[in-house]
């Protein structure tokens, strides 16, 4: 946990969004990121979740939060009317990636993505030498149980990010001690050093470019 | 002037309390373009208004609810239709707030409807009395909670019709409250809605002793149409499987089929005995007046059909709850309010309650919806009470 008492990734993002900004965040859990924003950076914080009780937890925070689903819900917002769009670790549990990174990118000026690498050397060597689906701490499924039906490392979705038309504004990794640190975009797509094989996840903060 | 309400039926049981009834004088302009003087508004009250008048929550009936949300009925003598909801310590907590609900016009329990006397002529109103609306209903509230002292409801709450007037409260009055909850509604009815309706209506005005409306006159009551249509709503009311598991096609105090058309299935005399106790309680008239004000509503109207106009510069936070196996006001009807009020970036949160019990959850024990309604309601309270 960072000073903040959020987990690592949700500090690393909240630090990416401007005081006063409009912010919708997809997949916003119990609220503790929003309400974070909420109190420390005046947002007018939003959020989407598919859990009941989880929607509950956040109504019941004052946050403004509606109960759906990031594949289908989507397409319901307009454009460009949030500052920032959140989509922590959930991409890789939706049923099109691809179309959803398209809507973040259309309804929010910037976006911010959180993901699990499955390029992370832990997970590489487990499959290498075990042969069978890796279980990590980051990602502790069997195959036939998982929700991360559309896991990809990190360069997997750099690439994403290029077919989209968005280009990085800043990348941070997400490492194994529980911290973060600034990676350069550049570094990202080399297969066999950098981030793609040491970090457990990463941060990204996009744009429509 | 502020008196014990009048009602048509006679008050069954005594211990309960009748709450009061307001009478106005200056006229209600009504959508129709007539307006009604002088008119009454038959109300209760629970909780204590606190010094600074800011724990006010109004709650709004569907349409064959009344004004005893919380207390035993005078008539009928059964507990209030949502004492789940609303009590002492219950999600809307009247230790804590102090709640109001009032009779629609139109309505039978004492405000002013159809049966009741109109001033010019000294007969019943009958057709005679104006075609009213969800936003007339709205006006009569407003008039009451302004008569009350009240100048911003902490929260309008309501379901079903209940929820319509809550999403109107929002439209019409947005400087006058901070929460909006409306529970299991849309904001326009359907076709789907209206033919119900329409049926309904037909049943009742197909009941020879409805006698064009004039059944008090005739000293006649058209129990028969108003039970069927009450049977032929009740339907939309609760879901298909609730139907299924509840009734099946379990025989009724019988071994086998009749071969006659006396009611063989258990759902059938579960439909008659709907039928039957409705018409002890309700005025065929009112059904027809407040079915007809349901079927004119639609809140984007005259927003050349864009729902998020009519919810720009609203200050108010919403909560819009919605159940699964609702198809009277399915979830995507709730949540079309929803995705109106992000749009105008208006505070929202939605949910949409798992439950096989149909449109009728919102009156049923529903724990999430408790708890979501508590947890809105307690944030909402949080920096005034």
């Amino acid at each position: 946990m960072s000073a903040s008492g959020l987990r690592p990734d949700l500090a690393a993002i909240a630090d990416m969004i401007r005081p006063g900004a409009r912010v919708l965040d997809v997949g916003c859990g119990d609220g503790a990121l929003l309400e974070h924003l909420v109190r420390t950076k005046n947002v007018d914080g939003r959020g989407i979740e598919i859990s009941q009780a989880n929607v509950n937890a956040c109504v019941a925070r004052g946050l403004a939060v509606v109960q759906g689903d990031a594949d289908s819900d989507l397409v319901d917002y307009p454009a460009q009317v949030f500052d920032a769009v959140i989509l922590s670790q959930t991409i890789q549990a939706t049923e099109k990636p691809r179309a959803v990174l398209n809507h973040l990118l259309r309804i929010g000026r910037r976006t911010a993505v959180s993901l699990p690498n499955f390029g992370y050397w832990k997970v590489r060597l487990s499959l290498l030498t075990g042969g069978r689906m890796p279980r990590t701490s980051a990602l502790d499924y069997s195959w036939s149980e998982t929700p991360n039906i559309h896991l990809c490392t990190l360069a997997d979705f750099v690439d994403l990010t290029r077919e989209c038309g968005a280009s990085i504004v800043e990348a941070h990794a997400l490492n194994p001690g529980g911290t973060t640190s600034r990676i350069s975009p550049a570094k990202l797509t080399d297969n066999y050093m950098g981030p793609n094989v040491f970090a457990q996840g990463a941060i990204f903060l996009l744009k429509k470019s | 002037m502020t008196e014990a309400p009048r009602f048509l039926r006679p008050v069954k049981a005594p211990a309960a309390n009748v709450g009061k009834a307001v009478t106005f004088d200056t006229p209600l302009p009504l959508d129709c373009g007539r307006s009604l003087a002088p008119f009454t508004v038959a109300y209760m009250t629970y909780g204590a208004l606190n010094a600074d008048k800011s724990n006010a929550v109004l709650i709004c009936h569907a349409l064959t609810g009344d004004q005893f949300v919380a207390s035993d009925h005078p008539i009928t003598g059964k507990p209030g239709w949502w004492t789940t909801m609303v009590g002492p310590g219950k999600p809307i907590d009247t230790d804590r707030f102090f709640v109001i609900c009032a009779n629609v016009i139109g309505g039978c329990m004492g405000s002013t409807g159809p049966a009741e006397t109109d001033p010019a002529t000294g007969q019943p109103f009958g057709l005679n009395f104006p075609l009213v609306t969800i936003r007339d209903m709205v006006r009569a509230q407003k008039r009451l909670v302004d008569h009350l002292g009240i100048e911003k409801l902490l929260a309008v709450v309501g379901g079903s019709m209940g929820g319509m007037q809550a999403l109107q409260w929002a439209a019409s009055y947005p400087e006058s409250l901070r929460a909006v909850v409306p529970i299991a509604c849309a904001a326009r009815h359907s076709a789907q809605n209206i033919a119900f309706h329409e049926v309904g209506r037909q049943a009742i005005m197909a009941d020879p002793d409805w006698r064009g409306g004039e059944y008090q006159l005739h000293g006649t009551r058209p129990a028969k149409g108003l039970a069927v249509a009450r049977m032929a709503a009740h339907i939309t009311y609760v879901s298909e499987m609730a139907l299924q598991n509840k009734f099946g096609r379990n025989l009724q105090n019988r071994d086998a089929k009749s071969f006659q058309f006396t009611p063989d299935f258990q759902i059938e005399s579960y439909l008659h005995h709907q039928g039957a106790s409705f018409v002890d309680r309700f005025d065929a008239n009112s059904y027809l007046y407040i079915t007809r004000a349901m079927d004119y509503f639609d809140l984007a109207e005259e927003h050349g059909g864009l729902l998020s106009e009519v919810f720009r510069v609203n200050a108010a936070r919403f909560c819009i709850v919605s159940f699964s196996s609702d198809w009277l006001f399915p979830p995507f009807e709730n949540k079309r309010i929803a995705h109106a009020l992000n749009a105008v970036a208006a505070q929202v949160s939605f949910v949409e309650i798992s439950s096989d019990k149909g449109h009728d959850a919102f009156l049923l024990d529903e724990p999430e919806m408790f708890a979501t309604v508590r947890g809105f309601l307690n944030h909402a309270a949080s920096d005034l009470i």
